[in-house]
């Protein structure tokens, strides 16, 4: 009996969740092997990862603190995904909001209104992701340059750019010699829920609906789906790719900004080293594990978030590697790229010749 | 291997009983060929004759269903470009082989067997330079391909056959892409090769290049051979009957043709392609409600762009496109789709239905700027999908539900689609590129009536096809193109095969 590949007619819908699942199970099944490689229990190292994720409200919070900035981000990515613009510059637009959120925090309120310093903090730094995204948007809709190595390489730039304003210019003259800017009056503070998370949290639920909503009920959202499958229909439908493009470019970046905004008004309270820690790269897993769905980034970026939190846990309990985390967001990316083979193709096993035993039948009796 | 002095009469290549069929096409037919030294043998057809076919058989890309090759005398067994190499069978490919960031000399050695690992080049470029002394073919072995014209870049496709010494060589529509004088200098090289004993074969649809190139000429016909002749006995007006063949042409009864206002008009109108080669050339046409025009000609005379100039997709570099007497030059493709011009496009896989989206969105794609199916920016699905259902039903569209995937269906039900979606979109005028190219024979007749329907309910169609049959059932005026211009217009019901043939293959201006 051979094995075969048959695509599917339709996308099944069963596929859609059970597949993310399974391959969730895979990546514990993988990790489980390394784990035993370095000697030690797996479903104890889980279990401390779980505790250590979900274990108390405080892990909770913690939790959600690391899952609100890569829903955002994953968003943006989602959104550039969609249209085939490969945005792999989410974390330098998430660092650049940073740097343009903290500049309206620290250098605006004496002209401004103390109620609008945190609403123009929050708009200059989606605005600032936007711009640092139209760049590669620009080049690629007129110059047709690859946008992959554009943003790829202005994350750096964005990286190396906040670096030199708060080890330079922007230093805290009283935070002996720590590389951070002076804190930002409390005005500028994003409200927090509950422990360390804040606020953004329902900015984040709430554009996820927003986003589902314009992708698949709005006439906008109909010709970025056209030009994303064809940019030549798209052409010939009379739509005008390239501005849609450009478009839609800017507003991944700017939710990649809001994602930036929000970690400086909300967590460090200052622009300081340890803004880019690579959000904006995990968002390319979370974004293709949702699917693409803005509806499913939510619950994908929890999850995302408890390894991460949980992660540091087995570091110290278990006295792994910190890199564990890391590496298992590895092991889930793999069965995720296998896995969506399946929902694209099934298994189907060929019949039995007819009018005769399957061959091999008679062997084995 | 055979003498190479050995003058004309020595038997090369001999195909007997060819047959080969892809799904639905029988495209050789018990097709028998012959071919000696010294001699340049012309194959001449129509697209989809089987020329193509036939000669990708001899070099080894395509594999016979049944028939026998023979090379110099023996049964040969070409199952690969690299057999045929070894016989002294080469083609030139109407899309060139090479490798453009490679040299002229790294693209002759590139493949070839029995080659050291680490090529001598410097004997290769050496060996390429004498070559193209002796033929009188230009190039320069240093340049790298990309730097190459394209008449620069088939020179060089010649010589990596020339320096892999083959003796037969197939030329696949080789002056398509040429100007005159490269055309002539193409003719001396192949003179120079038949006066050494070698032998060329073309493939060809121009009357002018059989009558000047080759010493013999087979014509095919939807994948059989109907007839033979020496060049020298023959003249274009022969030919070009047997290449239409007369039996295709009458017309059939369909509602007295009464044209109204004058709906489209084109006045020397010029446009390139993606090369920058000019595609139109000063083209003039008209169009009135109530008319199906017809173009008839051979593929890449300017069809295409024909089609994308009228539809806003391809920018006019010079005259004037009136849609109903309003300027409508260069204007944006929304702008025509909102002046009602429906477009079944060339390319319907990849332009015409977006694959990956069901058939409903592919049904919604160009009312969903308008209600119902939208109400300002927002989009109601349920419309969609009543519109779909609606659709579905109407044009007769074979599909599991209205949310499978485009790609999931057949030609003929893409079609259907693109044309229920476009006929939907046309108030005034339909553009058809083949429309039924491909299709099975019930799927084509339900598209004929369609623009027949058009054209009662007082539409305009501009309706480009290669099939002659076609044209003189469904259109009541037939414009033949040639090179970006229209050679001649006339009503359908007074087209002859042997006018038709003659001014599809430039041989003549209208009388």
């Amino acid at each position: 009996m051979a094995l075969h590949f048959e695509k599917r007619k339709s996308a099944s819908t069963a596929a859609l969740f059970i597949v993310p699942l399974a391959s969730f199970l895979a990546s514990l099944a993988l990790t489980s092997l390394l784990l035993l490689a370095f000697e030690v229990n797996p479903a104890a190292t889980f279990a401390a990862m779980f505790k250590g994720a979900f274990g108390s409200w405080r892990a909770f919070t913690e939790t959600l603190v690391k899952a609100i900035p890569l829903m955002l981000t994953s968003l943006g990515v989602a959104l550039a995904f969609k249209l085939r613009f490969w945005n792999i510059g989410a974390e330098g637009q998430l660092v650049m909001a940073g740097v343009a959120a903290s500049w309206v925090a620290l250098f605006w309120s004496g002209w401004v209104p103390g109620a609008l310093l945190l609403p123009l903090a929050i708009l200059v730094g989606c605005a600032a992701g936007a711009l640092w995204a139209s760049v590669p948007a620009l080049l690629k809709t007129s110059l047709a340059v690859d946008e992959t190595l554009v943003t790829l390489m202005l994350n750096y730039v964005a990286i190396l750019f906040a670096d030199s304003l708060y080890y330079g210019p922007w230093r805290d003259p009283k935070g002996y010699g720590f590389p951070g800017t002076a804190p930002f009056p409390k005005e500028a503070w994003l409200p927090r829920i509950s422990g360390r998370a804040h606020v953004g949290l329902y900015f984040a639920l709430a554009l996820a609906l927003v986003l589902w909503f314009l992708l698949n009920r709005t006439r906008w959202g109909f010709e970025l789906k056209i030009i994303g499958s064809s940019p030549r229909a798209a052409r010939y439908e009379g739509i005008a790719v390239e501005r849609n493009v450009v478009l839609a470019v800017l507003l991944s970046g700017a939710l990649c900004g809001l994602a930036g905004a929000c970690e400086v008004t909300a967590i460090s309270h200052r622009l300081q080293q340890g803004l880019a820690i690579g959000y904006g790269f995990t968002a390319i897993i979370v974004a293709w594990m949702s699917q693409l769905n803005p509806l499913a980034i939510a619950p994908v970026s929890i999850l995302m978030a408890a390894i991460l939190v949980g992660g540091d846990q087995v570091q110290m309990k278990m006295g792994l590697p910190s890199a564990m985390g890391q590496v298992m967001q590895g092991m889930i990316l793999f069965p995720m790229l296998a896995g969506s083979l399946f929902t694209e193709f099934r298994i189907r096993r060929s019949a039995p010749r007819a009018g005769g035993p399957a061959p091999g039948r008679e062997g084995a009796a | 291997m055979s003498d190479p002095q050995a003058g004309a009469g020595t038997r090369l290549v001999e195909m007997r009983g060819i047959r080969k069929s892809f799904p639905g096409v029988q495209a050789s037919d018990d097709v028998c060929l012959s071919l000696d030294s010294g001699e340049v043998l012309a194959l001449l057809g129509e697209n989809g004759a089987g020329k193509s076919t036939l000669m990708n058989i001899l070099a080894g890309l395509y594999h016979p269903d049944a028939g026998q090759i023979l090379v110099r005398g023996r049964a040969a067994r070409i199952s690969s470009p690299r057999d045929a190499a070894a016989l002294g069978i080469g083609m030139v490919h109407q899309n060139f082989m090479l490798v453009d960031s490679m040299s002229v000399a790294e693209n002759v050695v590139l493949g070839m067997k029995g080659l050291p690992f680490v090529p001598d080049l410097r004997k290769v470029k050496a060996g390429i330079r004498e070559l193209s002394e002796r033929y009188n073919l230009r190039v320069d072995p240093e340049a790298y391909v990309w730097q190459l014209s394209v008449g620069e870049q088939q020179r060089v496709e010649i010589l990596k056959l020339l320096y892999r010494r083959a003796e037969i060589l197939i030329l696949d529509e080789p002056t398509a892409v040429l100007t005159p004088q490269e055309s002539a200098e193409l003719n001396a090289v192949v003179r120079r090769m038949r006066s050494e004993g070698k032998a060329a074969i073309f493939i060809t649809h121009k009357m002018e290049e059989v009558m000047t190139f080759s010493d013999r000429v087979m014509v095919l016909r939807r994948g059989k051979l109907v007839a033979e002749r020496r060049t020298a006995d023959t003249d274009p007006r022969e030919l070009a009957r047997l290449m239409v063949g007369r039996e295709v042409l009458f017309c059939v009864d369909k509602r007295p043709f009464s044209p109204g206002d004058c709906v489209l008009e084109l006045e020397g109108v010029r446009a390139e392609d993606e090369r920058g080669l000019p595609a139109l050339d000063g083209l003039d046409l008209r169009l009135r409600s109530g008319e199906i025009l017809g173009i008839a000609g051979v593929a890449g005379n300017g069809q295409r762009e024909l089609a994308e100039v009228i539809t806003g997709l391809r920018p006019a570099t010079a005259g004037r496109i009136r849609l109903k007497g309003r300027d409508v030059t260069n204007g944006s493709p929304l702008s025509l789709i909102r002046s009602g011009v429906g477009h079944v496009p060339q390319d319907r896989s990849s332009v015409g239905a977006v694959g990956d989206l069901s058939v409903a969105a592919n049904l919604a794609m160009k009312g969903y700027r308008s209600r119902p199916v939208s109400v300002g920016p927002v989009l109601r699905p349920s419309r969609i999908l009543e519109l779909a259902k609606r659709l579905i039903a109407a044009f007769g569209i074979a599909t599991p539900s209205p949310q499978t995937r485009v790609k999931f269906l057949s030609g003929g039900n893409v079609q259907k689609t693109i044309l229920a979606r476009e006929i939907g979109a046309c108030t005034s005028l339909l553009v058809a590129v083949y429309p039924s190219r491909g299709l099975d024979v019930g799927a084509t007749e339900a598209v004929r009536k369609e623009l027949v329907a058009q054209r009662d309910a007082g539409r305009a169609v501009l309706l480009v096809s290669e099939d002659l049959e076609e044209l003189a059932q469904v259109a009541d005026t037939i414009a033949v193109l040639f090179e970006g211009r229209v050679m001649g217009t006339f009503p359908a019901c007074e087209a002859d095969p042997e006018t038709l043939g003659l001014l599809m293959s430039g041989a003549k201006k209208e009388a």
